[in-house]
């Protein structure tokens, strides 16, 4: 309990997280006036629509996560942290615990927003959430951010440098996991295994696919998808607890 | 009390820290002396349990730093003040720490005005001067009201202002019955606060005694003799059995006859050799000279004429070593 409300503290008597949290919202909120903005009738709007740009909000809470410590490596807090609490593991159990927090609130606002957005756009459209689906394609997205801060927060800790934490979970969500999922015969048979596809197929799967979109059949459903998300960004975390208790602060 | 037994600790093919042993003792002021990269921060590292040693250990109070409970109760440290977050206000900074270790919210404000921060505690700590960092480093140190103290070189780019303080501060601890280890790479500096010094050199253990102790012992009377026949003069000497190193200056290079010498001697060579001299002066050796030998590499320059290579040549080898940068 103390050392949740040390990084608490901690997190919000700088900045950067609250940039970070406006711009989530600012970009996808935006991004999903666009969509709604450009959608007609060969396009309708739906519950899933409203949440395709959660995604760059996503990329966004992966930074603000990442940040979160590797500012504390950059200028030595880390070290009083350590000093102040020996015990590691706690303390980034705690700091993990607290981002994954933060960011799971983000992402329910955000979903509800966009989500609003597209009801006062699009009034007409069936934009009701009837089904199990419907909320999950919503509400799950605060649960994806929560769990992708997890995994950015293991990143970060393992690689200490901003820059290089940054460039590895943004180059690998947008670049590499598209790049795999292209290549030809293979890509269809990785693409459920690559951490954040299945993200984006816990918060996407099950509803009524845009035309156009072709269908693949995923060996798993949206709970299987979430847990398999899950299971990575755990056992990202428990590697970087390994290596943080055994390397110098 | 802090004691280190056998602590050792590499960084690749560096050895930052060989087999060292001490003791701090409580009550007083202890010195951490040595030259630029001789182990200090790395060894006050692995007292707060931050860096791991490869070998030996470090208790205080008989406990390992991972054993104490609430550890900024025990022991503060001030090891660089730079390690605030540059937004974070100067009180926001202490109010995590007192948080984490269970200290009143009360003791954040009486630390900030016990360093004298209380006008500028809501203030981002990036724009904080240096004096200013360090005494908010010191705050954070003082927060837990521990009994043990660390401080790497703080005095290191204060105002004469600022140095004074510390030295008060300094004092004023240990008189309460605190354990403070203090490190500086300047004897002169620790001669006017430590009673005790622990003296390394490359990692290793050189001296653990009382500070005036090893101003006696370090400390000799040498003889400078500047003249335009300084060779010929050089290798007389050698030749008799004198210990010396050439010291260049301003005024051109300068012999230094050390051990026990006297200028009646050096004077009485050289008119027998008909060697003019341009000067011929006793000096009560500098502390920093004599801390330089002893740091430097052990080898002696006696009489067997292997080169120039004087002590002041072996120390400033060391000071090279760490680059300047104080980790
Ligand atoms: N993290 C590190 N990685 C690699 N080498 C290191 C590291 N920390 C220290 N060293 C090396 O270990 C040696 C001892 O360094 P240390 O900083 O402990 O010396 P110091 O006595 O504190 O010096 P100074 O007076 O300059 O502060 C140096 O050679 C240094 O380069
Ligand atoms: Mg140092």
């Amino acid at each position: 309990m103390t050392l949740l409300a040390v990084e608490r503290i901690k997190l919000f008597s700088t900045r950067s997280p609250w940039w970070c949290m406006l711009a989530a919202l600012a970009v996808t909120c935006g991004f999903t006036a666009l969509i709604t903005g450009t959608s007609g009738d060969d396009y309708p709007v739906s519950v899933q629509t409203t949440q395709f740009a959660s995604n760059f909000g996503l990329m966004v809470i992966l930074v603000m996560a990442a940040l979160a410590v590797t500012t504390e490596y950059r200028f030595g807090t880390i070290r009083a942290t350590f000093q102040a609490v020996p015990n590691r593991t706690a303390v980034l159990l705690a700091k993990t615990g607290v981002v994954a927090l933060l960011a799971g609130v983000v992402g329910e606002v955000v979903a509800f927003a966009s989500w609003g957005i597209g009801k006062v756009m699009r009034p007409s459209a069936d934009l009701a959430l009837n089904s199990a689906a419907d909320w999950r394609h919503v509400a799950g997205v605060g649960l994806v951010f929560a769990v992708g801060a997890v995994l950015a927060v293991a990143v970060g800790t393992l690689v200490r440098h901003t820059a290089g934490a940054v460039t590895l979970l943004l180059v690998w969500a947008l670049l590499v996991e598209t790049l795999l999922s292209a290549l030809p015969t293979v890509g269809e048979k990785i693409q459920p295994w690559l951490p954040f596809n299945a993200a984006s197929n816990f918060m996407l799967m099950g509803g009524t696919p845009p035309p156009g979109a072709s269908v693949v059949s995923q060996p798993y459903g949206p709970w299987g998808a979430l847990a398999y998300f899950t299971g990575v960004a755990a056992a990202g975390l428990v590697i970087t607890i390994v290596v943080a208790n055994r390397r110098d602060a | 009390m802090i004691e280190a037994v056998g602590l050792t600790k590499r960084y690749g093919r560096t050895v930052a820290v060989d087999n060292l042993s001490f003791t701090v003792k409580p009550g007083r002021v202890t010195g951490f002396l040595g030259p630029n990269g001789a182990g200090k921060s790395t060894t006050m590292r692995m007292i707060l349990g931050l860096d791991r040693p490869d070998a030996g250990q470090v208790r205080i109070d008989g406990k390992t730093y991972h054993q104490l409970d609430r550890p900024l109760r025990t022991v503060g440290a001030l090891l660089d003040a730079k390690w605030v977050h540059p937004n974070r206000s100067a009180r926001a900074h202490l109010r995590w720490l007192a948080r984490s270790n269970g200290l009143p919210n009360r003791r954040v404000g009486e630390v900030l005005e016990l360093v004298g921060l209380t006008s500028v505690a809501d203030r981002r700590a990036g724009g904080f001067s240096l004096g200013m960092s360090q005494r908010l480093g010191i705050a954070a140190a003082l927060l837990g009201d521990p009994q043990i103290l660390l401080f790497d070189e703080p005095v290191n780019g204060l105002d004469p202002e600022g140095i004074h303080w510390i030295r008060q501060l300094m004092k004023r601890l240990a008189a309460e019955g605190r354990t403070v280890f203090v490190s500086s790479h300047l004897l002169s500096e620790m001669a006017q606060t430590a009673q005790d010094l622990v003296v390394v050199g490359r990692g290793r253990l050189i001296a653990q005694c009382t500070t005036a102790e090893f101003v006696d012992t370090a400390s000799e009377t040498s003889v400078r003799v500047r003249s335009p026949q300084l060779d010929r003069l050089r290798e007389v000497l050698l030749r008799k059995g004198y210990a010396l190193h050439v010291e260049p200056g301003v005024d051109g290079n300068a012999l230094v006859v050390t051990g026990s010498v006297t200028s009646e001697q050096v004077g009485e060579i050289a008119a027998e050799q008909d060697v003019v001299l341009h000067e011929l002066s006793v000096r009560r050796g500098s502390l920093e000279e004599a801390f330089m030998r002893l740091t430097g590499d052990s080898v002696e320059y006696r009489t067997d004429g292997q080169g120039p290579a004087g002590p002041a040549a072996a120390g400033s080898e060391d000071l090279m070593v760490a680059g300047g940068v104080n980790r």
